[in-house]
């Protein structure tokens, strides 16, 4: 029970997904425009992470690694789909609000980083805490986030009026360039905090930057190019359909979660 | 007539006033990522348009022809995706046999392209807003239009600010999101054209 409590501290505050690892960025600033937004998208993926999360672990041995990546966005899209019908049937409101951006959980990178870096190598109860608890911390950063933009542009949270009336909305704060402002102030933050580590000389390996997956040129240590290049240079056999799209994948969509392993062991 | 100036709004609206990257936030990651220069920047917009194209394409013919009729359109996110991931793979093996140089171009584009979620993004929009296959493939094209234009106009103010002295704790990635910033509050500015 000590591991699944690990796991949630380690979800919710020590690497928490947005705040520290900086995944998922795109529904980050897409639907962070009020509180309610921001906590619906970050229950919704919550959601599809501890299951997806606890059914890869359960099929870990069955399914061959080549194929893994494949496999897992099978099933994230499996999940996709049920919360989604469910969303429809039940809480149509928030459906609408959310709208286009429900169907792209699946390319969520922080789904994908976790089934790759943990459930796929870690029995089904510590990774079904490790997806909640990761979902939780996302939940958790989305809802501090709209509610931030939420007060700046309409003065409530949660569609509770908390400023006084004399108080004059910044509405930007509620159309897409509030979104990149507020994402800019929080990587600042982040780079200060970063900083002041390297300074004190403390361990900063574990905050990553906002990279945005510039495998190409990005000459960050630690971060989806090393993934990239282990992957390649695994001896994956080259020319086979299946491990070039794993590469593609890996390239892609995996902003990865730097030395998980190391630190479970 | 009609359905030409229906396609010319449509090719409008979509690149511009409701910008994908800058009002939409769909493809940030190559959008902040592959921005650096105006070169690379063009080719990643160049390998975009190609794929969102034929991905607009095929996830529409596959739609109206597989989806609709059995009757399982709610499979839609999981068919779209492996399409998506299929295709780009092909795409990369045909453009290598049949046309290196367009390969040489391209080809280091093409896998970060993969899971963009533009791509699957533009494919849902599209049968989200029932659009027929036409224009859905119009729809495609414009959309990955707007991401070029955006990814490119980015590059180069970053090139200009490449020596500007910034704030120790602003420097790298929040300066881009901030330059982003102001490139959304500016294309705000085409929203009453339609």
């Amino acid at each position: 029970m000590n591991k699944a409590g690990e796991r949630l501290y380690n979800g919710i505050i020590k690497e928490n997904p947005t705040f520290v690892l900086m995944l998922g960025m795109c529904p980050t600033l897409a639907v962070t425009t009020s509180a309610m937004n921001g906590l619906g998208m970050g229950l919704t993926t919550a959601v599809v992470l501890t299951m997806s999360n606890l059914i890869i672990s359960l099929l870990r041995k069955v399914i061959p690694s080549r194929v893994r990546i494949p496999a897992f966005i099978v099933i994230i899209a499996s999940f996709v789909t049920a919360v989604q019908l469910l969303l429809q049937a039940y809480l149509p409101s928030l459906n609408d609000a959310l709208g286009v951006y429900i169907p792209l959980i699946v390319v969520n990178c922080i789904i994908l980083g976790r089934a790759e870096s943990y459930a796929y190598s870690n029995p089904p109860i510590p990774s079904l805490f490790d997806g909640l608890g990761m979902g939780l911390g996302f939940s958790l950063a989305l809802t501090c986030i709209g509610a931030v933009r939420e007060i700046l542009a309409a003065g409530s949270v949660f569609g509770f009026q908390i400023m006084p009336d004399s108080y004059v909305t910044i509405n930007i704060f509620g159309l897409a360039p509030g979104a990149f402002f507020v994402l800019a102030a929080l990587t600042a933050l982040q780079n200060y905090v970063k900083n002041k580590r390297k300074l004190a000389g403390k361990d900063y390996e574990k905050i990553q930057s906002g990279c945005g997956h510039d495998c190409l040129h990005c000459g960050e240590s630690g971060c989806s190019e090393r993934f990239y290049d282990t992957t390649e240079n695994a001896g994956q056999t080259a020319g086979s359909a299946v491990s070039e799209m794993q590469k593609a994948k890996a390239a892609a969509d995996a902003l990865e979660t730097i030395d998980l392993d190391k630190e479970d062991k | 007539m009609d359905s030409v100036k229906d396609m010319l709004l449509l090719l409008i609206s979509s690149s511009i006033v409701s910008n994908i990257v800058l009002s939409q936030f769909m493809g940030l990651c190559p959008f902040l990522g592959v921005s650096r220069k105006i070169k690379t920047a063009g080719g990643m917009g160049t390998a975009v348009i190609f794929v969102i194209t034929l991905a607009s394409a095929v996830a529409g013919v596959i739609y109206k022809f597989i989806l609709q009729p059995l009757h399982i359109e709610y499979l839609e996110t999981i068919v779209f995706i492996l399409v998506i991931a299929a295709l780009v793979q092909f795409v990369e093996m045909f453009l290598k046999k049949a046309m290196p140089s367009l390969y040489q171009a391209l080809g280091v584009y093409l896998p970060l392209i993969t899971t963009n979620c533009a791509v699957l993004g533009v494919a849902i929009t599209n049968v989200q807003k029932e659009y027929g296959i036409l224009t859905g493939i119009v729809n495609g094209f414009a959309t990955a239009l707007g991401f070029t234009i955006a990814i490119v106009i980015l590059a180069g103010l970053r090139e200009k600010m490449e020596y500007n002295e910034v704030p120790e704790s602003f420097k790298g990635m929040p300066m881009v999101l901030l330059t982003a910033g102001l490139m959304a509050i500016a294309f705000c500015g085409f929203s009453g054209l339609i």
